[in-house]
């Protein structure tokens, strides 16, 4: 189960970010900024090479689970990056369920669907935080989906 | 920091090496002695064997050696190791002790001196009773030994002192002091060396006797324990490979251990040690993968073993020494050369012993908060007998008790009390940021710059806790720009509140209003209660007094900061803080703005200055600056009065902060349609700042008139005529002129261009290609001013010329007399062309077109002279400058002397000439020059004129053999006598043979030879005579003269009638009417 979804501009600030519970916001804020080290560093190693065969999906960021962040839970966080450098990061609780890489993958690309919605929305301005009703609810859907 | 008890002990963490003793060395007082002992000890660099050496004396105590247990069967071990066990066998059981003995082999008192060694070696062996620990002897000569088989003497004794000593011949050895010292102890060395891994061997074989001895229900602590030591016996054998695969079998065996509450430490304490070693060898056979495995592996097992709740900050201790141990084996792999990369590198490790740390406090915290009159137990429960534990992970009061029931559970709640008030007086913060900072270290090592500005905040906030605030606000204050120039306001706001807890804790007063105003600003995420209480404190500030206590502070630092505060307001000191405003969000945003891009001199520059507030309560400024050069440098913005405290807001050019170049991107990205507001309100976005605009100068007021007749004629001297007219209402002053050729244009013109301001004399290569500033006086208004300026061309084609007109004026603005200068520049393309075009030919004296001319024989050269200007132009005269290989038949004067030239007409010229033999010239003969002096018809009097030259072309010279000339009159008339003479001229140098005839013709009569033979000595000349009789009026053909010569067929009678006229013209027979004509017939 996804515990914390964030939506990263290319610019590398937060674009969208949620997570449960929500008393620890905080932490999980510092989660997904420290992932951007990797997420920096995977997308540089691609390199301009390959562009059509690029992989979005960047896997597991760090192989740590974070004992104390959230106390007796073990969290893996996951990368993905769209064509345009917006920034997927997912943190999930693996302590219950070991997800397996296809489903981690799946949920990324639902969620760059949704993105990719928002950003038809002729309303909004690529760029801006993202306040869509459609795109809280299937994160929302995510979080709760798997547990 | 001292060693605490969660520190790994010293003996655990080093390298085992081989333990030798020496005995008999004297190294206080004893020179050769000394030599033998440094020889030994110092300068051991890796490829010495690994050994640690001791020098003790010979009847020196070692451990006495337990009896031998022959059955376990009523055994019931006390723990799994004892905590001395591994000391033991690094520095005080040796593998070998060796005795060191001055004896050489021709001693005379040899007997003596062979029983004083038994004695020796007797002593040594008594002290070792029980052990298997070997014994040598090493005896230092002064000769250096013969080799061996040679010394008769020397074996016998050899196997004399042997028995003596009742040692194997392998044991003894002998040291030449010689100058080969470190030669043969480092051969020595290598011989102890087999020795010791004998006897660690033999050790192995008898701890694994041991084995069949046991049971898996009472034994189940020695199976630990003996597979332990078997493992660090091989690691003394130097035998890492079966040391690892010993301590995996004892890593597993702990646990397997039966655990319960009691002896949950002591398991953990065994665990932690053997996955140490684990890892770290590991780490030595360069397999970190495995290591890193193993220590997962280790952290899963243990991480859920807490043991007792009313202890558990000792497990937080105990993982978070786990974490930094591997942390610190990790770095060390990687000084020897590992490779550590991003996500795998020893950053992680403390980062989790920092967090367990963390945990161990806020567990002690929640643990230890025993009241002030909670006293420490006496007598002290953690106090031992001997001051140490007998085994590794037990708990003092209940030493090798090893029954899970709690006999006397009052003990064991004195045992915790004094635990938990001990864990009170551990600096935590220290510890944590200790590894903190070790992980900064390491993950800007591998490129983690936000996790190491995460990490910094951590330690900024532990800091804080350990209200070392200086320390805390410099950590945070350095990290902050990183989270700003990214635009994470909720990690922003966090740290910003922090730091503003900080700075009202030390009463930091620039700080706190610099903190204040951004938290106050966009950035911040706090809530609108939070904004109005810090706004208000700001204010509170701003008046000189003392802001209200930040919420959840400690409450003796706020007493503190108080006191502080106060005394702020009396200390009478500079209260003007200056804030540039660039490197964060403030709430007040700034933008300037100039009206236009551009303004010309004479004008009054207009701009805005924009300002927004984003606190939730009014504000109110007390004063605005605005600095400028030739753009606006900064604003400044006045929070407060002098009266009280006053900050200046800087902005660096028009506004903008940390946060607004990627608003305004944004702004400019939308197409959001913004809702009309009332004409004197704007839409903040909207407003793009201008922080520069040009200043230009000052619009002329005059008209520049240019005014020649182009095309220019090359080298001529152009005339362009410039009027300046000034419209301007007062007098213009200090007027100058640049004219010439406009810059820039190819290089090679301004060669080939030249101005002058003199027309009367040409120009030459000094002249510049542009005049500048030609002073021309002042102008009144009105006035006229006309400039004449030359410019000579030496190339065809067209150029730019630019003329440009600077003046100075007094105007009035506003009051304020200033002067301006103003110019004005008018460009033109003149194009330059070829006056004339100048046509040379050969003809014969016949007029008829020569290809080539013939030596000695006279020829004409015709110069034509087409006139290419549209403007008449004046020949004043032209002249034929010949080559020395040619000489003028005639006078060379000008016919063409004041000739004027319309366009389209031509001048021509008709010289004679005649070349000299000169052979066979390649290319021909120089003709000379031809120069034309010109100038335009309507030029003035005082113009100079050009001379153009014009290089002749060569001619092919040729010799023929037979020059024929004809002297005839210049007309006939009919039926009257008409004398031809022809000359033939041998031009050879040979005899010529010449057939000569006439051909009648009907026009003519003729008396004379008709056909004849003759011979021309060479260079002389033979005259023939002719009268012809005319018969017929009119241009008559006369009879043809045929000349044949033998020696020569080319010379043909085509080639004669170029030389010979072929007709006459006759005139008819005419009346005698005056005189004149009779004498003429």
């Amino acid at each position: 189960m996804a515990v914390c979804v964030a939506v990263i501009a290319k610019e590398n600030y937060p674009l969208y970010i949620r997570s449960i519970p929500t008393e620890n916001e905080l932490k999980f804020h510092y989660m997904v900024h420290t992932s951007l080290d990797v997420v920096d560093e995977k997308i540089s190693a691609m390199g301009k090479a390959l562009v059509d065969q690029r992989e979005l999906y960047l896997g597991l960021l760090y192989p740590t689970e974070d004992y104390k962040v959230y106390p007796s839970h073990q969290l893996c966080r996951y990368g993905y990056v769209t064509n345009s450098k917006v920034k997927f990061v997912m943190v999930v609780d693996s302590s219950n369920t070991a997800l397996r890489d296809n489903e981690i993958r799946s949920m990324f690309r639902k969620l760059h669907n949704s993105y990719t919605d928002v950003m038809c929305n002729p309303f909004y301005n690529p760029g801006d935080r993202i306040h869509s009703r459609a795109f809280d609810s299937m994160v929302t859907s995510m979080m709760i989906q798997v547990c | 920091m001292s060693p605490t008890q969660w520190d790994f002990p010293v003996e655990l963490c080093c390298r085992p090496m081989a333990f030798v003793t020496l005995t008999g060395l004297d190294v206080v007082y004893n020179a050769v002695h000394r030599a033998v002992w440094d020889a030994f000890c110092a300068n051991r660099r890796a490829d010495r064997v690994p050994i640690s050496f001791k020098v003790l004396p010979g009847d020196h105590e070692y451990p006495k050696c337990r009896p031998k247990r022959t059955s376990y069967e009523w055994y019931i071990p006390k723990g799994i190791l004892k905590t001395g066990w591994m000391n033991k066998h690094l520095n005080l059981v040796p593998a070998l002790v060796v005795v060191f003995y001055e004896l050489d082999w021709d001693e005379p008192q040899w007997k003596e001196k062979q029983s004083e060694c038994a004695t020796r070696v007797e002593i040594v062996r008594q002290s070792l009773q029980g052990r298997n620990t070997k014994v040598a002897v090493v005896l230092i000569q002064k000769k250096t030994p013969l080799p061996p088989g040679e010394d008769v003497t020397a074996s016998e004794r050899a196997a004399a002192l042997c028995n003596a000593c009742e040692l194997s011949g392998k044991s003894l050895f002998v040291l030449p002091h010689t100058d080969h010292l470190v030669g043969y102890i480092i051969r020595l060395e290598n011989a102890f060396y087999e020795h010791a891994q004998t006897y660690y061997y033999t050790e192995i074989r008898r701890v694994k006797s041991h084995k069949e001895f046991l049971n898996k229900t009472t034994h189940q602590l020695l199976f630990v324990r003996h597979q332990f030591k078997i493992a660090f016996f091989s690691e003394l054998k130097q035998d890492t490979q079966n040391a690892l695969k010993n301590y995996r079998t004892a890593y597993n065996l702990v646990h397997e251990l039966r655990a319960h509450e009691t002896n949950i430490l002591e398991i953990k304490t065994m665990a932690g040690f053997i996955n140490y070693k684990i890892c770290r060898l590991c780490f030595q056979h360069n397999t970190p993968l495995d290591a890193i495995a193993q220590f997962r592996k280790h952290i899963d097992l243990c991480k859920k073993k807490i043991g007792s709740a009313e202890l558990s900050f000792e497990h937080a201790a105990w993982m978070s020494k786990q974490f930094q141990a591997f942390g610190d084996l990790f770095d060390e792999a990687i000084k020897l050369g590992l490779t550590a990369i991003q996500t795998q590198n020893p950053g992680f490790y403390y980062q989790q012993a920092a967090y367990y740390a963390q945990e161990r406090k806020q567990l002690a915290k929640s643990l230890c908060n025993h009241e002030a009159s909670v006293t420490y137990p006496n007598p002290d429960p953690l106090e031992t007998q001997t001051g140490v534990l007998d085994f590794y992970g037990q708990r003092s009061w209940r030493q090798g008790i090893l029954s899970f029931d709690l006999s006397d559970p009052e003990k064991e709640k004195v045992g915790v009390l004094a635990i938990q008030l001990k864990e009170r007086s551990v600096v935590h913060s220290e510890m944590i940021i200790t590894l903190l900072s070790n992980a900064v270290a390491q993950f800007k090592k591998y490129k983690c710059p936000r996790m190491k500005s995460h990490l910094m905040v951590q330690m900024g906030e532990e800091y804080y806790y350990a209200k070392d605030y200086t320390k805390a606000l410099k950590l945070l204050d350095y990290v902050m720009c990183d989270y700003r120039s990214e635009g994470w306001w909720t990690l922003l706001t966090s740290i910003l509140t922090t730091a503003l807890k900080c700075s009202y804790l030390m009463a930091q007063l620039k700080d706190y209003i610099t903190y204040s105003l951004e938290l106050l600003g966009r950035a911040s995420t706090l809530k609108d209660d939070q904004k109005s209480r810090i706004e208000k404190n700001l204010i509170n500030v701003l008046m000189n007094e003392s802001p209200d206590p930040e919420p959840d502070c400690d409450v003796l630092a706020v007493k503190t900061a108080q006191k502080l505060w106060s005394d702020r307001i009396s200390l009478a000191g500079s209260n003007v803080f200056t804030i540039g405003v660039q490197d964060f969000v403030p709430f007040v945003q700034c933008k300037a703005k100039f009206h236009a891009p551009s303004f010309h001199v004479d004008v009054p520059v207009r701009f805005d200055i924009y300002l927004k507030a984003d606190c939730p309560h009014p504000i109110r400024f007390s004063k605005l600056c605005v600095s400028f050069n030739n753009q606006i440098t900064s604003v400044d913005l006045v929070l407060g009065h002098e009266t009280g405290r006053c900050v200046v807001l800087n902005w660096q050019g028009g506004g903008g902060d940390a946060a607004s170049s990627q608003e305004a991107l944004q702004a400019s990205r939308s197409f959001k349609r913004r809702p009309r507001l009332p004409d004197n309100e704007l839409h903040w976005d909207s407003i793009v700042i201008q922080a520069s605009t040009m200043i230009i100068s000052r619009v002329p007021n005059i008209s520049v008139h240019l005014r020649h007749d182009p095309p220019a004629l090359t080298n001529e001297m152009y005339c362009l005529v410039v009027t300046v007219e000034s419209h301007e209402k007062t007098q213009i002053r200090d007027v100058k002129l640049t004219a010439g050729l406009k810059p820039g244009q190819d290089a090679n013109l301004t060669q080939k261009t030249h101005m002058s301001l003199h027309g009367t004399e040409l120009c030459d290569e000094s002249y510049p290609a542009l005049l500048t500033d030609i002073p021309v006086g002042d102008l009144h208004p009105g006035e006229k001013l006309e400039k004449m300026l030359y410019v000579r061309c030496g190339t065809v084609g067209s150029r730019m010329f630019l003329v440009y007109v600077s003046y100075l004026i007094n105007t009035t603005i506003e009051d304020k007399e200033i002067v301006c200068k103003c110019h004005k520049d008018e460009t033109v393309t003149i194009e330059t062309v070829f006056p004339f075009d100048v046509a040379v030919k050969f003809v014969s004296t016949k007029f008829e077109h020569l290809e080539r001319v013939y030596a000695d024989i006279p020829f004409l050269l015709m110069t034509d002279l087409l006139s290419a200007s549209p403007w008449a132009l004046t020949i004043v005269s032209s002249e034929l400058q010949l080559a020395p290989s040619m000489t003028p038949v005639d006078q060379l004067e000008s016919q063409v002397d004041k000739v004027v030239l319309q366009t389209g007409e031509s001048a021509s010229e008709c010289f004679c000439l005649r070349c000299p033999s000169v052979g066979n010239v390649e290319g021909g003969v120089a003709t000379g020059h031809y120069i034309i002096s010109w100038k335009r018809t309507s030029a003035m009097g005082n113009v100079p004129v050009i001379s153009t030259v014009i290089t002749l072309p060569h001619v092919i010279v040729e010799n023929i053999p037979l020059h024929v000339n004809a002297d005839l009159p210049s007309f006939g008339r009919v039926r009257e006598s008409l004398p031809v003479k022809y000359h033939l001229q041998n031009k050879t140098n040979l005899v010529q043979d010449v057939e000569i005839s006439v051909e009648p013709s009907d026009a003519f009569m003729f008396s004379g030879l008709k056909q004849i033979r003759l011979r021309i000595l060479p260079g002389t000349e033979q005259e023939m005579l002719y009268n012809f009789y005319p018969l017929m009026a009119g241009y008559q053909q006369l009879p043809s003269l045929n000349v044949n010569l033998l020696r020569f067929p080319h010379f043909t009678n085509q080639l004669l009638r170029r030389f010979i006229p072929t007709s006459i013209f006759v005139k008819p027979q005419g009346r005698l009417v005056d005189d004149t004509s009779i004498a003429a017939a």
